[in-house]
């Protein structure tokens, strides 16, 4: 995956490196350190996100994982199924500070899903969201608390968040779309 | 995987491809977490309408399935139809038009004849599992049987499986032969010759006519339930033969140079064609297969809903 022409780098390897320093240091801040905090990824690349997270903030913060398509609110109109991926919750989230970790921040309704799924896992003492990117264009009222970057961008453009682990590159990438 | 699908129903194994198979395994289990969680439910099937249509009875298939819907957030209503006089296809093709006025969503059929939940799945638009017809497929239970065994040995592809018993009468034994078979096993049957269907062979199965050369050949048994009424219609002479000649006794099992899995899709007849010693032993996954059949009817249901009617 290489930028083309109609695509080009918002934030490199290095920058996302340090967006992530900047977050690990405001979601110990946020909760007062990190006794109670609990770190849950989106599947896919929020995962990987938060696992990066939790190594810089250090210490063993406990890692989730969720996958929120079983939670969708679009599962009758889109045609096949999506594939699920699994959630793994690590523990009774009950009274914990858990922080939501995903990629990009769009319409809101992922984070809306996750709300939902996290409400399964018990009655955590306070949810904050943490996204690498902030694109606009919320379909919902959801605002993330930690953003490592804020981009203004087209409906018809689209943020692609690639990561070593899955892509075998870090960076951000904005690619224009067909009707620019 | 993701362009892969299932269309409108689950009728039979013998319908799917490999690919097909692999996709509900590989969904079943996301769904095993679901069921280990302090609230086993997800809205996925929110809205939905599913009726449990069950012309034969059963307790385990239906109520695995009950869970299964429950757990997915659909609304069910269980219509237990045994002993209707009403002959057989008009009488569905009418219950289908009744339930297809009350704008339901997927039907679940357990039905004596081969063939019905075809008939029924052709002609209505709701989605249609299979839930056993006649001597024909019983695709849910060889799917749980699959993944259990899938769970324990690792994979399918080369790992040797003998079902044991009334093959002949058996929807089990058909669908388990096909997964088995599209998914790489070797499959074995061992039975009386006269509860093996003739010419069985030519599917690419082996028969065995001892069952010491069974377990000796085996990973793993599925030993099907021994239907009482069998002996009656003179398939075989005597329970106690029958443990005698083909019951699987934790004698058989020790003088097996491995470890043989065990499954047995229930209810047992204890006794018969299974020592308890056997059933409750440390290679029995009886009960594991009960809880896998939860979630394979889950990824069932995930995968069926609102498919494609075409």
């Amino acid at each position: 995956m290489n930028a083309t022409d109609n695509s080009h780098d918002i934030l490199d390897a290095r920058e996302i490196s340090r967006a992530l320093e900047r977050m690990a240091g405001e979601i110990v801040a946020l909760a007062e350190g990190t006794e109670n905090v609990v770190l849950v990824g989106i599947r896919r690349r929020g995962v990987e996100l938060a696992e990066r997270l939790a190594a810089t903030i250090g210490g063993r913060v406990p890692l989730g994982a969720l996958d929120i398509t079983l939670y969708r609110d679009d599962l009758r109109t889109i045609g096949p199924r999506p594939v699920v991926g699994g959630t793994n919750v690590p523990m009774d989230l009950t009274d914990k500070y858990v922080v939501i970790v995903d990629d990009v921040l769009y319409t809101g309704r992922t984070v809306r899903a996750a709300l939902d799924e996290l409400r399964d896992f018990g009655r955590p003492g306070r949810i904050a969201l943490c996204v690498l990117v902030d694109r606009g264009g919320r379909e919902l009222p959801i605002q993330a608390d930690i953003v490592g970057h804020s981009v203004e961008v087209r409906p018809t453009d689209r943020v692609d968040v690639l990561i070593r682990e899955v892509d075998g590159t870090d960076a951000v990438r904005l690619v224009r779309g067909e009707n620019a | 995987m993701s362009t892969v699908s299932l269309g409108k129903d689950l009728v039979g194994l013998e319908d799917l491809t490999r690919e097909q198979i692999e996709l509900i395994l590989y969904t079943s289990e996301t769904f095993k977490e679901v069921s280990e969680r302090a609230v086993k439910k997800v809205p996925t099937l929110r809205g939905l309408t599913i009726v449990n249509l069950f012309y034969e009875p059963s307790t385990r298939t239906r109520i695995s399935f009950e869970f299964a819907e429950k757990r997915l957030s659909a609304d069910t209503v269980n219509i237990v139809a045994a002993g209707s006089s009403v002959e057989k296809g008009e009488n569905l093709v009418d219950t289908a038009r009744n339930l297809e006025a009350m704008r339901i969503d997927m039907v679940v059929m357990r039905h004596p004849s081969s063939g019905a939940a075809k008939f029924l799945a052709e002609r209505i638009p709701s989605n249609v599992i299979n839930g056993g017809d006649g001597w024909h497929e019983h695709p849910t239970q060889a799917l749980l049987d699959l993944l259990t065994i899938r769970d324990h040995l690792g994979e399918l592809s080369g790992v040797k499986v003998c079902i044991c018993g009334d093959i002949l009468h058996s929807r089990v034994a058909r669908s388990n032969i096909w997964g088995l078979l599209k998914l790489g096993a070797e499959v074995g049957l061992c039975g009386p010759p006269t509860l093996l269907p003739r010419g069985i062979e030519e599917l690419g199965v082996r028969v065995f006519r001892r069952i010491e050369e069974a377990i000796e050949w085996a990973d793993a048994l599925n030993i099907l339930r021994l239907q009482l009424e069998r002996m009656r219609s003179g398939f075989i002479p005597s329970l106690g033969e029958y443990n005698r000649v083909f019951g699987v006794t934790q004698d058989r099992l020790e003088r097996a140079k491995k470890n043989v899995l065990i499954l047995h899709p229930g209810p047992m007849n204890r006794g018969v064609e299974i020592d308890s010693r056997v059933a409750d032993g440390p290679n029995s996954v009886i009960l594991r297969q009960v809880t896998n059949g939860i979630a394979v009817r889950m990824a069932v249901l995930y995968l069926l809903a609102g498919g494609p009617a075409d």
